[in-house]
């Protein structure tokens, strides 16, 4: 529109005030593209990145998981046979199973420890709170690898602290990766202590953004400081509650690190796979086995389709309760 | 006109950044491709675990003015990875890559990812043991990896703690407590009456010493069918490995587990099976503390393979000729006996198991025990194996486990041979 308005051939019968007018509306006009598409251009390097190291990603596993896919060899079309296979995979419904028991163990504790600490830290009367705050963030500093590996010399069966510490109370020596329930905790453990501290500070910040003289009103009016967290804290921190919670469940599903060390690198996750999450069935696969890269790629997709749900399920739930 | 050069900057801005950002993904791009005859600068080496190359490569460098960059990968389960994805991606492979005998078997099904080393070197057919000079070989034909080393297995053994538990010490005593595998059970029966404790780490490690006794076929048929549950090797080996389970003769640990690392240091068991590559970790586990107190006798039942590698050249590499001569002067036989003296891979070179300096070779670690004589008499009786395409995913990820939820009272003896046969089949297609 504007290109043509530019440049249209100039009519014989134009009065002399002519050109001033014309730059008038090319200026005019160049703010207008300016307006119009300058933000695209400003955006554009987060697309461009993600269109290449996201998006083309994400179809081209689309794509395998309707091949038989060798991923050093051959690959033919099979179209959807990788996902009807995968209904009726036991150790993909095995691998679920785990992956939500671990991540219910780690998220609820998790998330009301955070809500609880971020309360404390909000108070005004504590005395250095920066330092405290700072304190709270560490653990998510530390290499997941790292946190995992110690976790595992904390769990270990024979010399472990865990077991010496039990060994106080009477109890037997736990083999902990032997189990279903004793692995899930102490892989929910390693999860809930790295990311209490993250929470809490996202949480913290959305409780900051609340007008101090909503409590001070309240406190007027005689409101308990409970009274206050329930009836002031809670409802405004919704927002920041929905993202805190579509976070670990983006997090908290994709879990592989903490189990995969856990299993001294063994990718079935325990002796009767009692704790291979999806994520590390995707990787034994698609890249333990490499002429199954097709089938890994089924479940790479099955695990986004299941994580897009579960955040769509909890952002409406937590949108629910909370109001 | 101010706005099309405007416009014109906009899309050249536009498209300079997304050049930008594409040519960083394509980065790596062949624009290097050597001239025909020209020698390389520098040549990469890929080696997991200790294969010993670091003052031979010195020499060579020397020898023939090319650099040698060599990248060692600590264990094998974070080096495969790295080999798989340049060789799906077609980029970043090293020069000469050493390959273990699992890998070499899986790769071996797509042969065309790796040179033909025939043509690039002189004939050494004859200069290794012929078996594993066969299992270098695809199946079409082409010669893929040089051989290394070879696991020829042998007994490691802590002298204080049999002394503890009233039994023999010394090397010929102990290896006269078991000649057989039942005799073997008697003396974990009678170290644990004495000590409480089992004798060995891990039921898997004898179940693997058993298994590479045997010869012949494991876990394929040799037209690559799984036979898992049908092979005799394989029952063998699971049913002494589930008399060892039943006589309460281990210490319960998984092989590679912190309990397993620990218990070297701590002493919780008092023997493990040791190919001669497992010396080293063992040494290292146990710490300068345990030194002299390892020993090192042969194995009930006679000699077996477990494990060893080969070199290879990726067909990506710029220089398939040179890598070829790296890798056929790794494998000869002076560079073999120099790095069994480093670190302990077992030489396959004929030469090199007949040199005297390798003979005449005493581990000081383990009581100067005479490792050149007992592993360099071991390896001409070995049979060899057949280990088709994905042993090393069916004995990991189906055997040891469905052994260890035995061993562990997680599932009943029928249970467990049946997720075994269960996994084996699917773990082991192809």
């Amino acid at each position: 529109m504007s290109l043509s308005a530019t440049t249209a051939p100039p009519s014989p019968a134009a009065p002399p005030p002519r050109p001033p007018a014309r730059r008038r509306s090319r200026s005019h006009s160049l703010t207008r593209m300016d307006l119009k598409y300058s933000p695209y251009l400003y955006i554009a390097p987060f697309f461009v990145v993600f269109g290449i190291f996201g998006l083309y990603p994400m179809l081209r596993t689309a794509w395998m998981s309707l091949h038989d896919w060798n991923l050093i060899g051959d690959h033919s079309f099979i179209g959807f046979d990788n996902y009807v296979a995968l209904v009726k995979d036991e150790y993909f419904w095995n691998a679920t199973l785990n992956t939500f028991g671990i991540f219910l163990l780690s998220t609820i504790p998790q998330l009301l420890l955070a809500l609880f600490l971020a309360n404390l830290l909000n108070r005004t009367f504590l005395r250095a709170r920066t330092l405290f705050r700072m304190a709270i963030f560490m653990p998510n500093v530390v290499s997941v690898a790292a946190v995992a590996i110690v976790f595992g010399m904390l769990f270990q069966r024979d010399f472990g602290v865990i077991n010496w510490l039990l060994s106080f109370v009477g109890i037997d020596a736990v083999d902990w990766d032997a189990e279903r329930w004793s692995s899930w905790t102490a892989i929910a453990s390693m999860v809930n202590w790295r990311w209490t501290g993250y929470n809490t500070l996202i949480l913290l910040a959305g409780m900051q953004a609340i007008p101090r003289d909503l409590y001070e009103a309240a406190a007027l009016d005689g409101a308990s400081q409970w009274k206050q967290f329930w009836r002031i804290t809670l409802p405004m921190l919704t927002p920041t509650f929905v993202f805190v919670v579509i976070l670990s469940t983006i997090g908290g599903l994709q879990l592989f690190t903490e189990p995969l060390v856990f299993a001294n690198g063994n990718i079935i996750g325990g002796d009767q796979r009692e704790f291979q999450t999806l994520a590390m069935y995707m990787y034994e696969l698609g890249i333990e086995n490499l002429n199954t890269a097709g089938y890994g790629a089924a479940v790479a997709w099955a695990m986004f389709l299941m994580i897009a749900l579960v955040s769509g399920i909890n952002f409406l739930l937590v949108r629910r309760t909370v109001k | 006109m101010s706005l099309t050069t405007r416009r014109t900057r906009m899309a050249a801005a536009a498209l300079a950044a997304i050049t930008a950002i594409g040519g960083l993904a394509a980065c790596g791009k062949d624009d290097d491709a050597p001239v025909a005859g020209e020698k390389p600068a520098k040549l990469v080496v890929d080696t997991f675990g200790e294969f010993g190359y670091d003052e031979i490569i010195k020499q060579y460098e020397k020898d023939t003015g090319i650099k040698v960059e060599l990248r060692k990968t600590a264990q094998l389960n974070e080096y495969r990875p790295k080999i798989v994805r340049a060789l799906a991606t077609g980029k970043g492979a090293a020069d000469v890559v050493a390959l273990e005998e699992g890998i070499l078997n899986e790769f071996k099904a797509n042969p065309a990812n790796w040179a033909d080393l025939a043509p690039l070197v002189s004939d050494h057919s004859k200069d290794y043991l012929p078996w594993k000079w066969e299992l270098g070989k695809a199946p079409d034909g082409r010669l893929i990896g040089l051989p290394t080393d070879v696991g020829s297995l042998a007994v490691c053994y802590r002298r204080d703690l049999f002394q503890a538990a009233k039994l023999p010490v010394e090397r010929d005593q102990v290896a006269a407590l078991w000649p057989d595998w039942n005799a073997f059970i008697e003396t974990g029966k009678k170290y644990r009456t004495a000590t409480g404790k089992g004798l060995l780490d891990s039921v898997t490690t004898a179940a693997s010493a058993v298994m590479f006794q045997q010869g012949g076929e494991l876990f394929y048929d040799k037209d690559d069918n799984v036979v898992a549950d049908k092979s005799a090797a394989v029952k063998t080996s699971w049913d002494t490995a589930v008399a060892m389970a039943d006589a309460k003769i281990t210490a319960e640990t998984a092989t590679w587990s912190p309990e397993w690392s620990a218990g070297f240091k701590q002493g919780t068991f008092a023997a493990t099976f040791c190919p001669s590559w497992m010396l080293g970790i063992v040494a290292d586990n146990s710490g300068p503390q345990n030194k002299g107190k390892w020993d090192v006798a042969p194995v009930p039942g006679g000699a077996g393979n477990w494990g060893g590698s080969w070199l290879g050249v990726p067909t990506q590499s710029k220089y398939p000729k040179e890598a070829a001569k790296l890798a056929e002067y790794l494998t000869n036989a002076q560079s073999q006996v120099a790095a069994f003296k480093l670190k302990g891979p077992l030489p396959t070179n004929l030469e090199a198991l007949k040199n005297q300096e390798f003979l005449a070779y005493t581990n000081e670690y383990f009581n100067n025990a005479p490792t050149g004589k007992i592993f360099g008499e071991s390896v001409a009786k070995i049979q060899p194996l057949h280990l088709g395409p994905k042993h090393q995913a069916v004995k990991e990820n189906a055997f040891e486990p469905a052994l260890r939820s035995y061993e562990q009272g997680q599932a009943t003896k029928d249970k467990a041979w049946e997720q075994f046969a269960k996994d084996a089949k699917t773990q082991g297609a192809f």
